[in-house]
């Protein structure tokens, strides 16, 4: 809901293609994300919307079509690959904490090898983070004793302790229970509010509607249908967008 | 939204930070370094032998072996070639793994039944018996069998088991049953039981999938050129005054028994040891199979009103096979390796043959190669018959 | 369920009641049990009736007991005995104060030993083992004060709590290559003892426990290249897997009796020890391999993808990831696979080293022996066959309870 947007683009895909074989998961996308902006990706199941926001950050591989991040184009350049993934930031469905280590050491373990910075600093800016989402009581517990909520606040926090410029969420609610939901979402909207980039594919059409710059909905690999959430949500143009937002609202 | 075109300049990649010629170079270098020690290796080795004049050569094989072996499948005697000698030993292998499956298996069943008796002493004592057979060495076991054979009293004072079974020095001889004069009579009956059994399995299948309802055929079938095997048995009796067959009862002779079958003490120390140590895990294979398809699956199928029959046959039996398959698979094939300890108790297997040639040639190198193909194949060719019965039994039960 | 009482009794059954219920429910539950039973009975009687006698009454014993030093360190020099023995009690100080830190399991480890060590101890002091030659500690004294040890250091071990973690690990590590060191000697005035004195339980733990000690890496090395992306790395790993797997041990050992010395240039002699080793160690590997590879297979695709997305790096991934998750997850695995190692070692008997079962086969066939009436294997093997079963039995018990521990801690 930010209102200053710089009119820079911060990620840029044009024409990306991919295939699985003989399956084409990605068809076609072009897409652009401007600093500061929040979209959120729906669709149906397999539409390829996790396919599309995981190229993003190289952990499925595009086969055409360039796409750039805050300037960094993504290609087999080891170098770039490396300058992407840190200046994203991503949460997974299912948390993918590393159960081995407490939470704080969750947090802190990308700053320490990646950042190199040392660990009584990063510590205090985990810490921090981790109060920031509101679970910094729960530091030197493992993941494991935590709840569904809390797991994914803490794997957010991971994610910012690397100081992203852009963060990716897939699907973050989903394995959640209903009640754990709002507390996930809420510190998104936070988030979002305080002018982070961020690409969320979520069927969480409320988060959506309150929070998102853009709507882009994907079906069968390709970008169906994009606008404001007001267009999408009171008027959209594509039957197949009409006929999923019958389904899910 | 922007219009303008992203601010890109297409610079090229230097080759040491490319992935993809990351990957083919870590490649190549990993090839080199392993194909290079290896081919190190062989130099050093094909240096040695030089020096030492024996480069490898496979011309032993035609050459006549000179030792004897012991015992054999197939007709041997010194005079015949290594590469006989080695087919000798191959095939004794192939032997002594056969019937030792088929016995440990047999064991391993019954002492994983045992091991899930409602009955406290069977089932303790199938436990004692696998907590101490599974934690001494195989080898220490075989050479405490021998031993214990070997302990056996001559030929002429053997200990006499049940009228059947001989304990001697020599061996184990065995009543064993041989064919009668009477045999031509039984022939028909046996012939027509199996092309009636067969003629019913294949008209009950034709109805199963013409009523497309499932049901049970083999058993019946069985059953039926077996009951038909088995009343011819009966009426040859009556029709040429004997039995078919008959059970030949071993008689001392002055040195040795004659009639029944007799194995020598090391294929009988091998045997067993091999047989003992096996069935405890197979036995483990099957309680364990048999306890991870009862939980709730025995509930499920009593709710849909099955007989406890039918659960068995139908529920548990079916998906404990499944389980069981794979593991089987690979006690199998250690007991075929295993089998190699035969050098420990002389019985003349594959290794016992290779490393006496071996030691008469000093071609170690192709003694080496040749043992290890053998093992290679026989443990592939076990594994491919289990795989081939495993994909049956997974379609046939689906 | 053995004990199984109803509940609506109020009163206290009476112990007669008790034991008919026990009996009815477990031995005589049905016509068909109850002739099984009675049948087993007779056949248990018998068995330990039987036996029983035959312990008393043979006249082999001598030949275990006084051969216990051959059957336990075969030649090693009697007044060298020293340097194995404080290895064990190395072994026990370690063993103690790890207990005192970590507690919980090993805690457990500890009091068995401690058990164990005391028993034989108190059985080697009552019946005392006629002993040739000068010994630094006699057999009772070394077994007690090592459970001595082990006790008192738990203890400390407590004492120093945490702190002690690191400094411990570290030790643990290098106790190996240490004991090593101290068994061979050749330095700072210890005399050299030649590999070739060395044998009997020495010789297979040390065989046993350095297949799985050098194989680790190698194993490790194998897993990661089975699951690499790298189809030419890939290749090579399963087919060194596959090899090793496919042929029986006597094989790899008889290849490295033969090959090894051809494939060192110039042919230099080899030690049959260390022979043995390198195959052991190959052979170890392919299987080490497996289940490591088991245990990288058990963990999510998602613990790779979330390191990768945070920016480490292959490595990183690897070291910080997934092996600390996979070697955790198979512990128990490995520690089967070590009591199959410690008991797949008698196979060097067959290379010509005399380990726990070429020491026994040595005694058995000694000309003193001859006249013993029905000779006296049965006593010599019983006696390493003990042996061999309560390393074995205690070790799997260690590793079911692992088990145990490591899947209640998954929830």
């Amino acid at each position: 809901m930010s209102e200053q947007h710089s009119s820079e683009d911060i990620i840029a895909c044009e024409g990306v293609n991919k295939w699985y074989g003989d399956f084409q998961a990605l068809k076609d996308v072009t897409m652009r994300v401007k600093k500061g902006e929040v979209v959120v990706i729906c669709g149906p199941s397999g539409s390829g919307k996790s396919t599309f926001i995981r190229t993003i950050n190289r952990l499925e591989e595009h086969q055409e079509g360039r796409i750039v991040v805050d300037g960094i184009e993504m290609t087999n350049d080891i170098r770039n690959i490396d300058a992407i993934r840190r200046e994203t930031g991503m949460v997974f469905q299912s948390f993918n904490l590393f159960p081995h280590l407490t939470v704080i050491q969750n947090v802190t373990l990308a700053p320490i090898w990646v950042r190199k910075t040392t660990r009584k600093e990063s510590e205090a800016k985990a810490l921090e983070i981790l109060e920031r989402v509101g679970i910094q009581e729960q530091a030197y517990k493992f993941p494991g004793q935590l709840s569904g909520g809390q797991q994914q606040r803490v794997a957010i926090a991971r994610a910012l302790a690397m100081e992203p410029r852009i963060m990716l969420f897939d699907e973050p609610t989903s394995a959640l229970d209903p009640e754990m939901v709002k507390e996930v979402l809420d510190v998104m909207k936070t988030l979002a509010s305080e002018g982070i980039t961020m690409i969320c594919v979520t069927h969480e059409m409320g988060f959506a509607r309150e929070v998102a710059d853009r709507v882009i909905f994907m079906d069968r690999g390709q970008i169906v249908e994009e606008g404001t959430p007001e267009h999408f949500f009171t008027n959209p143009r594509q039957e197949r967008t009409k006929l999923f937002l019958s389904q899910i609202l | 939204m922007a219009t303008s075109t992203p601010p890109i300049q297409r610079t090229s990649i230097p080759f040491y930070r490319d992935t993809r010629i990351i990957a083919i170079i870590v490649q190549v270098v990993f090839a080199i370094i392993v194909i290079g020690g290896l081919w190190w290796l062989y130099a050093n080795m094909m240096n040695g032998l030089r020096r030492v004049n024996l480069l490898p050569t496979f011309s032993f094989l035609t050459v006549s072996a000179g030792f004897p072996i012991a015992e054999s499948v197939i007709a041997y005697d010194p005079s015949m070639t290594y590469g006989q000698a080695f087919i000798v030993g191959i095939l004794n292998t192939v032997r002594i793994a056969i019937v030792g499956i088929i016995l440990a298996t047999f064991l391993g069943v019954v002492l994983g039944i045992c091991r899930l008796s409602s009955n406290w002493l069977l089932r303790n004592l199938a436990t004692a018996y696998v907590e101490i057979v599974r934690n001494i060495p195989l080898l220490l076991q075989l050479i405490f069998w021998f031993f214990l054979t070997k302990a056996f009293p001559r030929v002429q004072e053997s200990i006499e088991v049940g009228g059947v079974l001989f304990l001697h020095n020599r061996g184990v001889t065995l009543a064993w049953p041989r064919l009668a004069d009477s045999f031509s009579f039984w022939v028909p009956w046996l012939l027509v039981g199996v092309a009636v059994g067969v003629i019913f399995y294949v008209i009950r299948r034709i109805q199963f999938v013409r009523r497309d309802r499932p049901g049970v055929a083999l058993p019946y079938a069985l059953l039926i050129a077996l009951g038909t095997a088995l009343v011819g048995f009966v009426a040859t009796f009556f029709i040429a005054g004997a039995w078919p067959l008959v059970l030949e009862i071993p008689q001392l002779e002055r040195f040795n028994f004659e009639g029944g079958i007799t194995v020598t003490a090391s294929f009988a120390a091998l045997l067993i040891g091999l047989v003992i140590y096996t069935a405890v895990f197979i036995g483990e294979i099957v309680r364990s199979g048999i306890q991870a398809v009862n939980k709730g699956q025995r509930e499920a199928a009593r709710a849909l009103g099955l007989t406890p029959g039918q659960t068995l046959r139908l529920v548990i039996f079916p998906q404990a096979l499944r389980i069981m398959i794979p593991p089987l698979t690979s006690q199998y094939l250690n007991l075929t390796k295993n089998s190699s300890l035969a050098i420990a108790v002389a019985y003349p297997d594959l290794f016992y043959v290779a490393s006496t040639i071996n030691n008469q040639t000093g071609q170690a190198v192709p003694v080496i190669l040749m043992l290890m193909l053998s093992y290679l194949s026989v443990s592939l060719i076990t594994s491919l018959l289990m795989n081939w019965y495993n994909r049956r039994i997974q379609l046939v039960e689906r | 369920m053995a004990t199984r009482v109803s509940q609506q009794q109020t009163r206290l059954p009476r112990t007669s009641a008790l034991i008919v219920d026990w009996l009815r429910q477990n031995l005589f539950s049905s016509w068909f049990n109850a002739i099984i039973s009675v049948v087993l009975l007779v056949f248990v009687v018998q068995v330990i009736t039987s036996f029983g006698r035959w312990i008393f009454q043979t006249q082999g014993w001598p030949a275990a007991f006084t051969n216990l030093k051959l059957l336990f360190t075969w030649t090693y020099p009697i007044d060298q005995i020293w340097r194995p023995q404080i290895a064990v009690l190395l072994v026990a100080l370690l063993l103690g104060l790890s207990a005192g830190t970590w507690r919980g399991l090993l805690r457990g480890i500890a009091i068995g030993f401690i058990g164990i060590m005391a028993v034989l101890g108190l059985l080697a002091f009552l019946l005392p083992p006629p002993v040739e030659g000068q010994v630094a500690l006699p057999a009772w004294a070394l077994l007690l004060s090592s459970a001595a040890v082990t006790g008192g250091t738990y203890f400390l071990g407590r004492a120093g709590g945490e702190r002690l973690r690191w400094p411990l690990l570290i030790t643990w590590f290098l106790l190996y290559p240490a004991v090593v060191l101290l068994i061979r000697g050749g330095f700072a005035g210890l005399t050299l003892v030649n590999t070739n004195l060395w044998g009997g339980l020495l010789l297979t733990l040390l065989l046993s426990i350095s297949g799985i000690v050098l194989s680790f890496p190698l194993g490790v090395l194998l897993a990661l290249g089975r699951r690499s992306e790298f189809p030419v790395i890939k290749f090579f790993c399963i087919a060194y897997i596959e090899l090793i797997r496919g042929v029986p041990l006597i094989t790899v050992l008889f290849m490295g009796s033969l090959l090894l010395p051809l494939f060192l240039p110039g042919g230099e002699r080899v030690d049959q020890l260390i022979r043995a080793m390198v195959a052991v160690t190959l052979f170890s590997a392919a299987y080490l391999a497996e289940n490591v590879r088991g245990g990288l297979q058990s963990l999510p695709r998602g613990q790779t993808e979330a390191a990768r997305a945070l920016g480490l790096n292959t490595v990183q991934t690897i070291l910080l990831i997934t092996l600390p998750q996979a070697l955790r997850a198979v512990i128990p695995v490995l520690v089967g696979q070590f009591i199959s190692l410690f008991k797949d070692t008698s196979l060097v008997v067959i290379v010509g080293l005399a380990d726990l079962l070429g020491a026994a086969q040595n005694i058995v066939g000694q000309p003193q022996w001859l006249g013993t009436p029905g000779g006296v294997w049965r006593e010599v093997f019983l006696v390493i066959a003990a042996i061999y079963w309560i390393f074995s039995f205690s070790m799997s018990r260690t590793s079911k309870r692992i088990e145990e521990q490591v899947n209640a801690t998954k929830h």
